[in-house]
């Protein structure tokens, strides 16, 4: 069966719990939790055949990610993906800083996919993939 | 028994965010903050977690691949050495610290011929292009406090980013000539029980096959028009403070530029011919523009979803040129919500002492100012710059992967109290005090009020302060290039 494959707008941003995690540490559970979650549009969930807290993977041409969706709690938002800033966003977010210094953070397109096999990579994780260090 | 010893520190000033709240009360048991008073969630993270196992104890530097704890003696000559050594290194950070650290960092910059850049590239730097550009009419905090009567929330979302700005400064604070809207909401939240359950019976039968044509089905409400403060908030999604809001309105991702000049249309009394513009009906804009021309004294505040969208500057300088123009039917005033508790304290100090307010170039021994070129981010994607060092902020954590790949594959010497993600990947790690809790200094509230940031507790032993950490390495690199000129005479 091929995957469903639902065309978005990536934004990242800040959320309460992200602001919480990054002031008691990066290493932390709770910037963990706060950090590999993406807000999606309770259709467009549907649209994926998945639930809340469902991993996906979400693509762009500067990368590819897993995290898990959690369905939006206020109004609609359908063809956008929110995710709070932090290193599982930067893995895709744009490099394109339109000749003024600042990276293309939000409106920028996306490819989501299930992916409830797949993990969420931790923070070491992440780091020895796209790093080494 | 014992008695613990309690001590409650008032008026101390919150080092986390723009708002720097200066009212918050700690109870210290032992040399530690034990309680915290009238803080948000994060100023109660940051004070209660700042004694933690990811608080770093030693200086480290990585040695075959590993971690290996150092003196402070030995981390200085190293990172002094990285630094004179290095043909064009980058200076990142300086917005979770004091002025005075900031200070030092401009000296180190200059003697060095680096690049130095703050936190404002990736966050209001777009906001400084616009001010730039159009100039800004602004106010302090304490104006709006008192005085405004329409609050614009645009591409923010200070419920989230900075959660006390509300109760403070703007719909939910009372003012001498403005009164708290609190109550208001109370009410609004209890009668929108009953809709609630209406709600999650239509969402139960909710098909998502049609796509809405325009994404703002949300008219503008009678409280529009009522008497007292009304708050607007307009995002891409309904975030906490849209739904605290007076009236949300949803407008589609990248469209904020035209929806701005369609309202500075409408506040000329021009006519539009088209029934939608960027997802929200005209005729629900000209309520909002009602709005706006119709007070007192407005406010826009604004925040990542103009500066980091398509647009960027250009979506700042367009804003502004709307409040000028409101400005000639009443009186409004426009602001950028700062988001590290001192970044507009490092875009003040680097203009006072440079001409700029970020990304200044000193490799030729003079500033230069082109974002765009002397940006931090440009200069990793383009993988020129030979070493770095970061302090008082995570770029690792948010800047995109390209860029943070070129950093590490240089010299990178991190300064931070907290293991952060930079300082995991970093070659040279320094722990430091933590400023406006274990060190006082200055930082600069996000309306450029300047305020002084407390000590409240003692360091842990032997911990020295970024500008400590500074000055020192600055004299060591004076030392190396000194005997690095006798060696060459």
């Amino acid at each position: 069966m091929v995957k469903q494959k639902l065309k978005v707008t990536l934004l990242t941003g800040r959320t309460i719990e992200q602001g919480v995690g990054k002031e008691a540490g990066k290493a932390t559970q709770g910037y963990f939790e706060s950090t590999t979650m993406a807000y999606m549009d309770i259709c467009d969930m549907k649209k994926l055949g998945i639930k809340n807290r469902t991993n996906i993977q979400v693509t762009t041409p500067n990368g590819s990610v897993i995290l898990r969706a959690v369905k939006h709690p206020r109004g609609a938002m359908p063809g956008m993906i929110y995710i709070p800033y932090g290193p599982w966003a930067n893995a895709i977010c744009s490099n394109e800083t339109t000749s003024i210094g600042m990276p293309s953070f939000k409106g920028t397109p996306a490819e989501v996919e299930a992916a409830p096999e797949k993990p969420v990579l931790t923070l070491k994780e992440l780091l020895k993939s796209e790093f080494g260090k | 028994m014992t008695v613990v010893k309690s001590e409650v520190v008032k008026s101390v000033t919150c080092p986390v965010c723009g708002c720097l709240c200066d009212d918050i009360e700690l109870t210290i048991e032992e040399g530690k903050v034990t309680e915290v008073r009238n803080g948000c969630a994060m100023c109660e993270s940051k004070f209660l977690n700042y004694i933690s196992e990811h608080r770093v104890k030693t200086p480290l530097i990585r040695k075959d691949g590993k971690m290996v704890p150092v003196s402070y003696k030995e981390a200085i000559h190293k990172s002094a050495e990285i630094l004179a050594n290095a043909n064009y290194p980058i200076l990142y950070g300086w917005s979770s610290t004091d002025c005075e650290a900031q200070r030092v960092g401009v000296e180190l910059a200059e003697e060095i011929g680096g690049v130095l850049d703050n936190t404002a590239v990736v966050c209001h730097g777009p906001s400084i292009l616009g001010v730039q550009e159009a100039g800004i009419p602004t106010s302090t905090l304490g104006q709006i406090r008192h005085r405004a009567d329409v609050i614009v929330y645009w591409g923010c979302d200070p419920w989230s980013a900075h959660p006390r700005h509300l109760e403070r400064y703007t719909a939910f604070t009372d003012g001498r000539f403005e009164d708290s809207e609190w109550m208001s909401y109370i009410n609004k939240v209890k009668a929108s029980v009953g809709k609630k359950k209406f709600a999650a019976v239509k969402k139960r039968s909710l098909k998502c096959e049609t796509e809405p044509e325009a994404i703002s089905d949300n008219k503008p409400p009678e409280t529009l028009n009522k008497e007292g403060r009304k708050l607007i908030v307009v995002d891409v999604r309904e975030s906490m403070t849209g739904k605290v809001a007076d009236y949300f309105v949803q407008v589609k991702p990248n469209k904020d530029f035209e929806i701005l000049q369609a309202i500075r249309a409408l506040v000329k009394d021009e006519d539009l011919d088209v029934e939608e513009v960027g997802g929200v009906p005209v005729e629900y804009l000209k309520e909002v523009v009602d709005t706006l021309i119709n007070c007192q004294f407005g406010v826009i505040f604004f925040g990542m979803g103009l500066t980091q969208s398509a647009g960027k500057f250009r979506n700042i300088e367009i804003a502004i040129s709307l409040v000028r123009d409101l400005n000639a039917r009443t009186k409004f005033v426009i602001m950028p919500m700062r988001g590290h508790f001192n970044v507009t304290g490092a875009n003040t100090v680097f203009t006072w002492q440079s001409g700029y307010p970020y990304a200044i170039d000193f490799s030729l021994g003079y500033p230069q100012y082109n974002p765009g070129e002397t940006s931090v981010v440009d200069i990793l994607l383009r993988k020129e710059s030979d070493a770095s060092l970061i302090i008082a902020s995570d770029p690792a954590s948010n800047f995109p992967k390209k860029a943070i790949e070129h950093m590490t594959k240089t010299p990178l010497i991190v300064i931070d109290p907290h293991m952060n993600v930079t300082s995991m990947v970093g070659d040279v790690v320094f722990p430091s005090t933590i400023v406006g809790l274990e060190k006082a200094g200055t930082a600069y509230r996000m309306d450029h009020v300047p305020l002084p940031l407390k000590k409240v507790v003692e360091p842990p032993e032997g911990l020295l302060s970024d500008e400590e950490i500074l000055t020192r390495i600055l004299e060591e690199v004076r030392v190396i290039k000194s005997q690095r000129m006798k060696g060459a005479n």
